[in-house]
């Protein structure tokens, strides 16, 4: 291709990247990087409709002129990233020397914010991803077995969890698990605790909101393999047929290879949704017991008082650790494209 | 969730609901574009600002739980999105702290002056909101469940304790307490209400730097704990559209309640009627020995943005008097609130929050840090209540996110 051909191919596209992405990403660790102005704050008197009382507030003439000689606010650097609320280096730091165990150490850790959420969002990642694969697969091969007549609204059914909105999917589940719930209620009666609640454990909502995220995910993850599954070619299966292969060493040898790109196509799907975890923490009011990076960025901007700067630190944060958890997979696909092109 | 309703649709519903006096609302030109909380008061408020629409002027209202999302953002821009926000004592704070609401005192010299004074709110002498209704927490009880039992209705939670000991002893309810302990913004305002009825402070005197681990801050959580002890277990799921719904069903015998919420449990909606005509409201709660009740009291008031034009402020303002004024009161709405508009008449419904006042609440901080408090205290406290810590620890814990934030927004 002529290099001029080349450039007007790719500008609409470089173009849409520049202005959806990699702008948004400067202005995001811009932000990240520069917190409002110290407030000036003067003593007032309020009067409201039980009386008068003195109180304090943000003095706007003052705070307005550190506005305008700084609009972007004051430069603190790293300080959103190490304080408390985010990487907490310095709590970090002191529950390492304080701590006489690794256990102990993980305690104090799991009791910062951040860790907590990160754990969290981890967890369920590392989970939810390959229950998904696997369920997927499963899925998609037996559907490809099943008479063709049945197969259409076999299909529908299968795709169900998917098409549910996931903020309503998880309120239904939500009220089925209440303890006042079907689900609840059963649960109560199969194991003889009256007093069991999903909802109040921390454990068990975990096991609610992974069990919700494999629910959901699982169809997409099958109807890409089904149509993986629509591409195997016929006289590979038939002469493994021929020499005697049975029904798992035909999935085992001639399937799952030939699936293998499309599975690097759904785990890096999952690993990136899975990651920005965040309906089913609202959908299951789960935020006692689970948070996640997602989350904690939620609560910044639409708490009363929001808080930009520290938002803007937790996306680059997430932007991070999506880089961390997808880099091994690109790597390999990168190694992989480079092989077949020689 | 979301009602965004055209100023002729909402003009309609209100000239089938009641023959108040409403056309023209003597403004000429400009846009009314109202952002507020959705419940019943509030409807009816913004139902008669909007009514005012007509030639040239126009008016929307956007009514939405998740209205303290949007409304600073909506207001940010030049011109604003909304013209008037309907906010409360708490939230009012993050208007003023971004300087997108004005002062009122000239609109209100020219347009206003049959305002009755005791309804403007004034910050550092200078009018900012218009207040139209009171709010509160106080006691809400089945008096059918008590009196059969012989229990008096609790005046603390000292005694809501041992009641609610002997309705579980008596097998009338497993669980007979209910709360709004939902983790985030509602378990954060039932230890604010906890914490002041002890009597502590939230901050070192005359600063932003937070004062709540000491023994007030302990003594709170701990009673905190006690009650859920007697709660439905998925209590820190349950806002107060949930616990209401508990008290609906018979489950729940005693809780504290908004007052604005007090009418949806005693109507025809949701309960069956032996159990709806059986609740009550008594007076706010005591805790400990401090004197003042466990309970914040609050207003509900309209505001006019900052970045409009003139005409558009002025006929906000009109627009916005036109909707509190007594005209709207009828024998459907006037329960909805306890209402700062004259013609307004108490019903039963409403004798908690009155009572409230009455007993020297206090009234929900209007700090420009608070709503920071606020939300380190939500997120932090249900780690106490599901045992993974202490409550110094948790108060430490609270203490240190509330910091963090404070710095970021240069308060400290």
């Amino acid at each position: 291709m002529k290099h001029k051909t080349f450039f007007w191919f790719v500008l609409p596209t470089s173009l849409a990247m520049i202005l959806f992405i990699a702008l948004p990403i400067v202005s995001v660790v811009m932000q990240s990087v520069y917190a409002p102005h110290e407030q000036v704050i003067v003593e007032v008197e309020n009067c409201d409709i039980f009386g008068c009382k003195k109180s304090t507030m943000v003095d706007q003439d003052a705070t307005r002129e550190l506005r305008e000689a700084e609009p972007l606010g004051r430069f603190v650097g790293t300080d959103i990233y190490t304080n408390r609320n985010h990487l907490a280096t310095s709590e970090v730091g002191l529950a390492w020397q304080k701590s006489s165990s690794l256990r102990d150490f993980f305690s104090e850790i799991m009791n910062l914010p951040f860790y907590r959420a990160l754990a969290f969002t981890l967890t369920f990642t590392f989970v939810v991803t390959p229950l998904v694969l696997i369920l997927g697969f499963i899925i998609a091969v037996s559907v490809n077995s099943i008479p063709s007549i049945l197969r259409g609204p076999t299909i529908f059914l299968s795709l169900l969890p998917m098409i549910i909105t996931p903020l309503i999917g998880s309120l239904i589940l939500f009220w089925m698990i209440d303890s006042r719930g079907i689900i609840g209620t059963l649960l109560q009666q199969l194991s003889g605790d009256p007093n069991l609640s999903m909802k109040a454990s921390t454990p068990l909502t975990w096991v609610t909101l992974i069990f919700y995220g494999v629910w959901h995910a699982a169809p997409f993850a099958f109807v890409v393999y089904y149509a993986g599954l629509q591409s195997v070619p016929k006289d590979t299966l038939e002469s493994a047929m021929i020499d005697g292969a049975s029904r798992w060493q035909q999935v085992r040898y001639v399937i799952l290879p030939h699936l293998v790109p499309l599975t690097t196509f759904i785990a890096l799907m999952q690993l990136m949704d899975n990651f920005r975890v965040f309906e089913p923490i609202v959908g299951f009011n789960a935020s006692a017991h689970a948070q996640s990076l997602s989350s904690f960025i939620y609560d910044d901007l639409g708490g009363e008082t929001r808080l930009l700067s520290s938002a803007a630190a937790t996306s680059v944060l997430t932007i991070v650790g999506i880089s961390v958890l997808l880099a091994p997979v690109l790597v390999r696909t990168w190694r992989e494209f480079g092989r077949t092109k020689k | 969730m979301k009602t965004l309703v055209k100023g002729t649709l909402l003009g309609a519903m209100m000239i089938s609901g009641s023959s108040a006096v409403y056309a023209g609302c003597g403004i000429e030109e400009g846009r009314i574009s109202i952002v507020g909380n959705e419940f019943p008061a509030i409807q009816t408020v913004a139902a008669a600002a909007v009514a005012c629409a007509g030639d040239g002027v126009e008016a929307t209202a956007n009514l939405t739980a998740d209205h303290q999302k949007i409304n600073v953002a909506g207001m940010q821009g030049n011109p604003a999105e909304y013209t008037s926000a309907i906010i409360a004592n708490s939230s009012i704070v993050a208007l003023m702290n971004e300087d997108v609401i004005r002062p009122l005192d000239d609109l209100i010299a020219e347009h206003g002056q049959d305002i009755p004074k005791n309804q403007l709110i004034t910050i550092n002498g200078k009018v900012m909101a218009v207040a139209f209704m009171a709010n509160a927490q106080h006691l809400a009880y089945r008096k059918d469940v008590l009196a059969d039992l012989g229990i008096e209705p609790p005046t603390s939670y000292e005694e809501m304790l041992a009641a609610a000991e002997k309705v579980r002893a008596a097998g009338a309810s497993e669980y007979p307490l209910g709360g709004a302990y939902k983790a985030g913004w509602n378990l954060a305002q039932e230890f604010v209400n906890m914490y002041i009825g002890h009597g502590g402070e939230f901050y070192q005197p005359g600063s932003a730097v937070p004062a709540i681990n000491n023994e007030q801050g302990v003594a709170a959580l701990e009673m905190m704990k006690s009650l859920s002890a007697y709660m439905n277990p998925d209590y820190l799921t349950h806002d107060s559209n949930g616990t209401g719904a508990e008290m609906e069903a018979g489950n729940v015998i005693m809780m504290n309640m908004w007052g604005s919420r007090i009418g949806k449990l005693q109507d025809d909606e949701g309960a069956p009627p032996e159990i709806a005509s059986n609740i009550e409201v008594g007076g706010p709660l005591m805790v400990g020995d401090s004197g003042t009740p466990a309970t914040t009291l609050w207003w509900d008031g309209w505001t006019v943005a900052k970045n409009i034009s003139d005409a558009d402020a002025v006929a906000t303002f009109l627009a916005m008097k036109n909707g509190i004024s007594p005209s709207i009161l009828n024998e459907e709405t006037m329960g909805q609130a306890v209402w700062m508009i004259d013609g307004y008449e108490p019903a039963p419904v409403n004798q908690g929050v009155f009572a409230s006042i009455a007993a020297g609440s206090t009234a929900y901080p209007m700090l420009p840090y608070h709503g920071l408090m606020h939300t380190a205290l939500g997120n932090e406290i249900a780690d106490f209540l599901t045992g993974k810590e202490d409550a110094a620890t948790t108060l430490a814990d609270i203490e240190a996110a509330y910091t963090t934030a404070a710095t970021e927004k240069g308060f400290l």
